[in-house]
């Protein structure tokens, strides 16, 4: 009984694994951009984006990485088109987000039904146009063995490429925030970007080049949903995952490791919401799947309200930056 | 820009950068259609033929604008303060509750003309209610309302599926939706009304919560133009310190405005469950919440603006539907694109062709 609750606990985790990967990776890119003093509400129309150029591209090629090249470039314009707006033309950083979002999810459904007549998906990709999981050296052979082998095997082991760089990019925006020189500017800039203008060094480009990391990462976080986690873009795929990594972002304070913690607890309460459905429980009765689900909203307002320490957003963000003359 | 010292009359800003604007929005839209392989031409015909062609045309196109005159209004209110209520959706879906819930507690008591307008007031106040919780947070703890409206749509879609699902569903029924309301709990339909005063009109979902919307909009003028509060709210909106000088409380002037917004788009309930659904159910907002946002960045946060505004956007759904009969490549999520676009450049990038079009102004002038 005990070894099967704890398989249980190993494959609700390792789904947990999975459905925390876009969240990672977008909260990462929403943390660069918000850094840098830019609020993205458009990370979900960038991986919304990045998932139909992927899926469409794997579909026509057969290659799961051009369909990730595509990803990211499609995520990566839209993200200068974030920053044309709000950096050069000095618009609301919400209202181009919003925009975004928008124009995405109804270009994407159009542009798919036009091309694939399938009611707005993509062909379903054969295999080898995937990322397929990759199976680490002996999990087959040490999956026998109590404790260990499940965890080996189901946690560790038989993940995609991209999983595995949702979390090696966490130490690695770690680095490069709190160790680089780019780093160091990049947090100026959302601070104070006078400052940073004073000392010689460019306010637009800096926040450029932010956005061009929030496209990057969006892109692998959209390819992941279609080309990776599932066989397909479907309409609205992304389904709110953005704006649950902006919530984790938030959650974690705008520093990476705290967002990816974040970001795995709300994949946890996703997983166990999936677990749970239909479920009656002993003294507790059926379980409210919908409340599990609102949890990480309710948590996210219930921080930003105050009780839960402060969270404090880069001072300069949301502010176009105007040069003094 | 300042190259020319001649100065541009104020109304050329306000009426021909956004004509501007919308122009480029639907340039782009028609270059989306060229890309799927069709005429921008054709789609337009039918589209305008689809939104104004006949009497049934017309009242689905109103029918549209009276949801996005709310939602329109709802951002507009909440813009004059400084406010970006992004939360109009889950508003409207709180809204629609509240109308539900009067109904299905009175219907068997009490008669239309009491009950009807109880639901309307219900339904402005679950709305204010949802809107002023985020309002709060933002004018006492300094929360980013943006933050925290997006967080309460989507707690307001998982609250409704949980009531739907568990509490209010009509036993013995496979969808989550209530039982239908009694007839004296709905809202008259205009093509009734008009039928019994003798003029013919095609059945239409059309019903009098479109003059409820164009009440809104003359009382949302009135308010914020002509008194006190509304002299407060634009103050806040314009600079907040200022207003403190003034006399005026931002925090208190922020609640109230967020409870007016969230009031308006609440009002979507009645046009929706009130006045055509007739019963509770899942999703009924569809958008709306935030095709406001397009339509109150189009008609510049001005009720006669949003009017007109509306009635594009209403237009387009209605065109948009008829088109894709027409066109089978077309779909509606077209009008997601056009409505996306109008927003990117009514708002994002409304400054961007201003010069532009201010020099054109000029060299055409002189």
């Amino acid at each position: 009984m005990s070894a099967e609750l704890y398989l249980l606990a190993i494959l609700t985790l390792d789904s947990t694994v999975r459905l925390s990967t876009p969240l990672v990776l977008a909260s990462l890119a929403g943390l660069f951009s918000e850094r840098s003093g830019v609020i993205d509400i458009g990370l979900e129309g960038k991986m919304l984006a990045a998932a139909f150029a992927a899926a469409a591209t794997a579909a026509v090629t057969g290659s799961g990485w051009l369909g990730l090249a595509c990803g990211i470039a499609t995520s990566v314009a839209l993200a200068l088109l974030h920053g044309f707006a709000c950096i050069t033309h000095r618009g609301s950083q919400v209202v181009s987000g919003l925009a975004i979002n928008i124009l995405v999810s109804g270009l994407t459904t159009t542009l798919g039904i036009a091309w694939f007549h399938q009611g707005g998906q993509t062909p379903t990709l054969p295999a080898d146009a995937r990322f397929r999981p990759i199976t680490w050296p002996g999990a087959d052979a040490l999956s026998e063995i109590p404790v260990i082998g499940p965890l080996y095997a189901e946690l560790l082991s038989g993940h995609n490429a991209l999983v595995y760089a949702a979390f090696i990019a966490v130490p690695l925006a770690w680095w490069v925030l709190y160790h680089t020189r780019f780093g160091l500017r990049l947090r100026a800039v959302g601070e104070n970007p006078a400052a940073v203008d004073t000392a010689g060094i460019s306010v637009a480009g800096l926040r450029y080049r932010a956005m061009l990391v929030c496209g990057l990462l969006c892109g692998v976080a959209g390819a992941y949903l279609a080309i990776a986690h599932g066989a397909a873009f479907l309409r609205d795929m992304t389904a709110g995952k953005g704006y649950i990594a902006l919530a984790a972002m938030i959650f974690g304070k705008w520093r990476p490791v705290p967002a990816m913690l974040a970001c795995l607890l709300f994949g946890f309460l996703d997983a166990l919401a999936a677990r749970l459905q239909g479920v009656v429980l002993p003294a507790i009765g059926a379980v409210p799947v919908q409340l599990i689900q609102a949890l990480p909203y309710i948590l996210t307002v219930v921080l930003l309200a105050g009780f839960m320490g402060r969270a404090i957003a880069p001072k300069a963000s949301g502010q176009p930056y105007v040069k003094e003359r | 820009m300042t190259s020319s010292p001649a100065t541009v009359p104020r109304w050329v800003p306000a009426t021909l950068v956004p004509l501007a604007n919308i122009l480029l929005a639907f340039a782009l839209s028609a270059v989306v259609i060229v890309l799927i392989g069709e005429s921008p031409w054709q789609a337009l015909k039918l589209l305008v033929l689809g939104a104004f062609g006949n009497s049934e045309a017309v009242g689905y196109t109103l029918y549209y604008a009276t949801n996005l005159i709310f939602t329109g209004l709802a951002v507009a209110v909440a813009f004059h303060a400084g406010l970006f209520n992004i939360g109009g959706e889950g508003q409207a879906y709180i809204g629609g509750l509240g109308v539900g819930l009067v109904c299905l507690a009175l219907d068997d008591t009490l008669p239309g003309i009491v009950l009807i307008p109880l639901c309307v007031l219900s339904g402005a106040l679950f709305g204010a209610a949802w809107a002023i919780v985020p309002a709060y947070l933002q004018a006492t703890r300094g929360s980013h309302i943006v933050i925290t409206t997006i967080m309460f749509n989507f707690i307001a879609s998982a609250l409704m599926v949980y009531l739907l699902v568990n509490v209010l569903i009509d036993p013995g029924q496979m969808s989550p939706e209530t039982r239908e309301f009694r007839a004296s709990a709905a809202l008259p339909y205009v093509h009734e009304l008009l039928r019994a005063a003798g003029v013919p009109l095609a059945t239409s979902p059309l019903n009098l919560a479109f003059v409820l919307a164009l009440l809104c909009c003359g009382g949302v003028w009135f308010v914020l133009w002509r008194t006190r509060l509304g002299y407060a709210i634009r103050t806040v909106g314009f600079n907040p310190s200022a207003a403190i000088y003034a006399g005026i409380d931002p925090a208190r002037t922020v609640i109230l405005a967020m409870s007016i917004s969230g009031a308006l788009a609440g009002l979507v309930g009645v046009n929706e469950i009130l006045g055509v659904q007739r019963r509770l159910l899942l999703d009924f907002v569809a958008g709306y919440g935030f095709t406001g946002i397009a339509v109150s960045l189009m008609g510049r946060n001005h009720p006669l603006g949003i009017i007109l505004a509306a009635l594009l956007f209403g237009a387009l759904f209605q065109g948009g539907a008829e088109l894709s009969f027409e066109m089978p490549t077309i779909t509606r999520e077209m009008v997601v694109v056009i409505q996306g676009l109008t927003i990117l450049f009514c708002g994002a990038l409304e400054f961007m062709t201003r010069p532009y079009v201010e020099n054109l102004y000029r060299r055409l002038a002189s």
